[in-house]
């Protein structure tokens, strides 16, 4: 009936106001569900699920999962990510409790709908409830996060730290070693960096065209290479092993394939590696004839090759070509057939990659792979 | 329950005075057209020294007459307001007359000033950032110029016919607002390109 | 007849020609200046946009289902993608507030038309020819590739991509000069919503008894009017570069690619909050209706509004964490981002608060309601993660924010979108849509839409960056893009059910009478559909609920509110 709510259909919750109201409202309610069970059910299958992911084992893996660092500054961001992802798991059990506990409890039943619930229009102390908390929660995150983009960001370059310049191109990658007097493409080789013989690599980063973006999750957030914009980020893994990533900005038609190997040596390894690079081509008189296709062909406008008249830097250096294993920056395995396939058309793996179609005969073709295949 | 009953007042009765939509989507229109201008200010001042080559701001001679025709054309303007609220209809017509007057004089000077510096200093809007960053800047609030002209003479059409009254007065109000955001969007360009950038 | 806004269906009409009549039906539909029949063509725009976008999107969807798949070549999924961000945002976001705000707020606010009728037209038909400029371009040029011409620079187009030196074709410049023309139609929307509600309030409607979706479209103009601009400014400097061979985004000639980032986010940013206020209005009439009670806390929602739009014009680098800025400045985004979520927050307790003690009846309005309430915490949420500014250079650029703006976009506001047709489609038409299949439309969409895009944050932390055609097959992310890809197409058909309901419906729909929801804000005191003039006489109101002191006069509002 129409007075049955009448002496608590009113409340107007104001400063100075009808303090009692509140009490008496919150009287009239029926006290909540349990919920504490169903939270706990749900933190454990939110745990679980994120235990599911292929994550949280020490070393390179084929998943470049952002929960499976392997280097300082993706292990400061995962520790951070933790710790941020229990505040909003807990605010997200709070508030969607809440909101569940709402839509059983209070939706509409039988002839009880006929009537209009009471009116509540407000409530200053429960608003000033809920914008004191947040408040709090916000200073506490910002705090937390400020602190580890100063220890990311600002760290200090030490003296032994290796120095790699890495240009984007469309759609590869240039790397130089400055102090080693390398220069290779699409496949970076750094040292393995451990607390007793720290080696960071630092990364300096520029761009020859548009804008890239450099991302290896596990070893370190993504910094971009934005022409005319250099830009500085470190790496110091410490487990050997092949990381892979690729280029987060979109570059052009084929910015899915601009792919990145990341191959962290053995300090044996990386001595090796740096001294094969440092050699120049190799110069095989079996493959004289494909040589001299190289070199009389528009190759040489693009592509360099140390010990040849080649000095092309518009494309990848082909030094040591048969040192890498792939080829156009991931997009096909390192074969003589992909090879083949890649110069007499490089739609075949990359439509829309800026090396052209070289118009090569059969015979011309034959003999340029069997010397690039000799360029170890 | 009912101690509140009676404090809220009715105002079926009372007076109930709206602000004039006329003005209210003038100061929106302006609101926005000061985004635009902010954004290009910005990119002139964050630019300033960065071109790589070419010609610098040094060869810019300050614009002091231009300047003073256009913002004495806002006094003008509130004249003629001044008089058509007053039903003075000649005074009105005269004053805006000379307001465009002013403004044309403006347009002409700008005129003046780009041809020389297109065809003696060799700065065209392609030439380098400063010149990219120069005619848009000037060139935009060119633009407004004469959008506000237009509608200046619009008027200036209907007033020769006798078709415009005192009543119009709040309308012609709205317009000048305009006319006013036009030369205070050339106080902030001037301060901005021949002051600050040179 | 005058009075009718839509035809009577079935009804016989005794002209001489059919053709002669249809031919005069359609044509006062082009020439109408009335804010109901515009508010009526923008949504109809925006919903064929809506498909048209969807269908986009499960193109690129069948495209990555499977690693290395050739279902669509590179340069058509870059134009996909592409356009599919761009039309979303324009010819379907901004599209349906501004629909349903020309339809609603003179109604909501007791006045006869929008401020300026005339300008209204000239706004929706250049925010609709520029739509049609848009898409012109998948037709209108033969391009690089053989694919047509269609923008494939992403939708926030970052320089120097989008120069002609990398960028020969006419594919940016439609998206350019699109833009820039639907900016002007976007601009006068926001000034006409302006002018009414400041201008046009019936006798009694202080600013503090306007319904809070006229309060949310009010923000929502006048943000608007500082977030597009920028835009159209940044545009024009894009089209003198291409064109005039002006030097702002040429990095060569001192120019600076960051200058174009930083002023797209300026306007990128705050776009995102003009798109999701209008959302939150519509929760603020659906929810109060459906739970029988007021909506809790009317002065701090309107506070938490006006504080949202400030604040969001301060957080707009946060989509640039990864761009090589001081970390000062980094700082200073990642606090301004985490206080934005305060007042955001504070509207879900609000309506929360709403609920609670109320009886809710969860007809099809409310159930998309608390869908988005669901959704919106989350997307909150995940957006707080990616504040965090070293966890945002791993989850830049990733399927992690993909998913994140996809459950605001989405998740929240479509979700609203489709509160507001199913809440308001009976004043609309006259007729109510069917309950049946709004719950099949609601439960098939949440079901897709949580398969999608929850899977999505999963792939995006396994490392897998957006605006990639394919992706390698020994990456792992080949069953999780499967699961994202039947989402898609669960969500394809409960749209497809929803459009259905549209239109049968409009046919047979029961029909709706002035109030079926027995609510409380004005438009609902008018017959269904309203006539021309809207309100026989001009309304007088006392309180913020004319209607529920119309039904309670024995206990009326304006006893009540302060």
């Amino acid at each position: 009936m129409h007075d049955a709510f009448a002496w608590d259909r009113r409340r107007t919750f104001f400063p100075g106001l009808r303090w009692f109201s509140l009490t008496g409202t919150w009287r009239i309610m029926q006290p909540g569900r349990n919920l504490s069970s169903s939270r706990s059910r749900l933190c454990s299958v939110f745990l679980l699920s994120l235990g599911a992911l292929p994550a949280l084992a020490e070393g390179a893996q084929s998943t470049p999962s952002i929960l499976a660092p392997a280097s300082t500054p993706a292990h400061e961001i995962y520790g951070l990510s933790l710790f941020v992802l229990l505040i909003t798991g807990s605010i997200f059990a709070v508030v969607a409790g809440l909101l569940a506990y709402v839509i059983v409890k209070f939706r509409a039943r039988g002839p009880d709908a006929e009537h209009e619930p009471p009116q509540i229009y407000g409530s200053t102390q429960v608003e000033l409830a809920w914008t004191v908390i947040p408040v709090l929660i916000v200073v506490v995150l910002f705090l937390t996060t400020a602190r580890i983009i100063f220890a990311i960001q600002d760290a200090p370059e030490p003296k032994s730290a290796l120095e790699v310049t890495v240009i984007g191109h469309q759609f590869w990658w240039e790397f130089r070693y400055p102090k080693l007097n390398i220069v290779t493409a699409n496949e970076l080789h750094i040292p393995a960096s451990t607390r007793e013989a720290p080696e960071p690599t630092y990364l300096h980063l520029l761009s020859a065209d548009v804008d890239h973006s450099f991302w290896v999750p596990q070893l370190a957030g993504k910094t971009d290479l934005i022409p005319n914009h250099p830009n500085e980020m470190w790496l110091d893994p410490s487990t050997p092993g092949l990381y892979v990533g690729q280029c987060a900005q979109f570059c052009g038609i084929e910015h899915a394939k601009m792919l990145i190997r990341v191959y962290v040596d053995t300090p044996q390894q990386f001595d090796a590696w740096v001294r094969n690079q440092q050699r120049l081509g190799v110069d095989d008189s079996t493959v004289a004839a494909g040589r001299q296709v190289f070199e009389s062909q528009a190759c040489v406008n693009c592509h360099t090759i140390v010990g040849t008249p080649a000095h092309g830097t518009f494309g990848p250096d082909l030094t040591h070509l048969m040192s890498r294993a792939t080829i156009a920056a991931g997009a096909a395995a390192n074969t003589p057939e992909n090879l083949r396939a890649w110069i007499h058309d490089p739609g075949t793996f990359k439509p829309g990659a800026l090396m052209p179609a070289m118009q090569l005969t059969d015979q011309q073709t034959d003999e340029v792979v069997a010397y690039l295949a000799t360029l170890h | 329950m009912s101690a509140i009953q009676n404090s809220m007042p009715i105002f079926a009765d009372e007076n109930w005075r709206l602000p004039s939509r006329g003005r209210v989507g003038m100061f929106a229109l302006i609101i926005g057209e000061s985004a635009i201008f902010t954004i290009f200010v910005i990119a002139y001042v964050y630019y300033i020294g960065r071109s790589t080559y070419g010609p610098t701001p040094q060869i810019l001679d300050i614009p002091i007459f231009n300047t003073v025709c256009l913002l004495s054309s806002s006094l003008t303007i509130w004249l003629a307001e001044h008089a058509i609220e007053r039903g003075r209809m000649r005074a009105f017509a005269a004053w805006w007359a000379l307001t465009m007057a002013l403004g044309v004089i403006f347009l002409v000077g700008t005129a003046q000033e780009w041809t020389r510096l297109i065809v003696h200093e060799g700065l065209t809007i392609r030439t380098n950032l400063f010149g990219t960053t120069f005619y848009s800047l000037v060139g935009l609030h060119a633009t407004h110029v004469v959008v506000g002209l237009v509608m200046l003479s619009l008027v200036m059409i209907f007033t020769l016919l006798g078709r415009v009254e005192q009543r119009h007065a709040e309308r012609i109000q709205v317009l000048s607002l305009y006319w006013h955001f036009v030369d205070a969007v050339w106080v902030v360009v001037f301060t901005v390109v021949y002051i600050v950038g040179r | 007849m005058a009075d009718q806004t839509l035809p009577i269906p079935g009804s016989v009409t005794a002209t001489p020609s059919r053709d002669a009549a249809l031919l005069e039906w359609l044509h006062s539909w082009v020439v109408t200046v009335d804010h109901k029949r515009l508010g009526i063509l923008y949504v109809v725009y925006a919903i064929f946009f809506l498909l048209v976008a969807g269908a986009e999107a499960l193109a690129m969807r069948i495209q990555l289902a499977i690693p290395n798949n050739h279902f669509l070549s590179p340069e058509l999924y870059n134009e996909f993608f592409t356009m599919h961000g761009t039309t979303m945002v324009f010819l379907v976001g901004m599209t349906f507030i501004f629909g349903f705000g020309n339809y609603l707020v003179p109604l909501m606010i007791g006045a006869r038309d929008m401020a300026f009728p005339r300008l209204n037209a000239f706004s929706f038909w250049m925010t609709a020819f520029g739509g049609v400029l848009l898409y012109f371009s998948f037709i209108g040029g033969f391009g690089l590739y053989g694919m047509g011409a269609a923008p494939d620079v992403s939708w926030w187009a970052y320089a120097p991509l989008t120069a002609k030196a990398f960028s020969p074709g006419h594919n940016t410049d439609y998206w350019a000069l699109s833009l820039i023309v639907m900016g002007f139609g976007t601009l006068g929307a926001a000034i006409n919503t302006l002018a009414t509600a400041f201008s046009m309030r019936c006798r009694g409607m202080t600013l503090f008894r306007m319904p809070l979706f006229v309060w949310l479209m009010v923000v929502t103009s006048g943000l608007t009017l500082i977030t597009i601009t920028p835009l159209t400014a940044a545009q024009i400097m894009l089209t003198i570069d291409r064109y005039l061979g002006g030097h702002f985004f040429d990095t060569q000639a001192g120019g600076s690619a960051t200058v174009w980032m930083h002023f797209f986010w300026i306007f990128g940013h705050p776009e995102v909050y003009v798109l999701i206020l209008p959302a939150f209005g519509i929760a603020s009439e659906v929810i109060p209706v459906f739970s029988r009670k007021a909506i809790f806390g009317y002065p701090v929602m309107v506070a938490a509004s006006v504080g949202i739009a400030f604040v969001s014009v301060s957080v707009w680098a946060h989509h640039m964490f990864t761009i090589g800025m001081t970390s000062v400045s980094n700082s200073f985004f990642v606090l301004s981002t985490m206080m934005v979520g305060i007042p955001t927050g504070i509207k879900i307790f609000n309506w929360i608060a709403t609920m609670w003690g109320g009886k809710i009846r969860f007809a099809t309005p409310m159930l998309f309601a608390t869908g988005f309430l669901f959704q919106f915490l989350i997307a909150g949420l995940t957006g707080i993660m990616l504040s965090v500014a070293p966890w945002d250079w791993q989850l830049h650029n990733s399927y992690f924010v993909i998913a994140h703006f996809h459950y605001t976009l989405t998740g929240s506001f479509v979700f609203c979108i489709f509160a507001a047709i199913y809440y308001w489609y009976p004043k609309v038409t006259g007729r109510m849509l069917c309950e049946n299949l709004g719950k099949w439309h609601f439960w098939l969409f949440l079901v897709g839409f949580h398969l999608t895009f929850d899977t999505m944050h999963f792939v995006g932390i396994l490392g897998m960056p957006r605006s990639i055609y394919t992706y390698e097959a020994d990456r792992g992310w080949g069953t999780l893009n499967m699961i994202i890809s039947a989402g898609g197409l669960i969500q394809g058909i409960a749209v497809l059910i929803f459009a259905w309901n549209l239109i049968h419906s409009y046919l047979h729909g029961k029909q709706a009478g002035n109030d079926p929801w027995d609510a409380w804000t004005l438009e609902w005191s008018t017959p269904s559909p309203p006539p021309a003039y809207n309100f026989a006489d001009d309304p007088v109101v006392r309180s913020r609920r004319p209607l529920w002191d119309i039904k309670h006069p024995n206990d009326p509002d304006w006893k009540y509110e302060q």
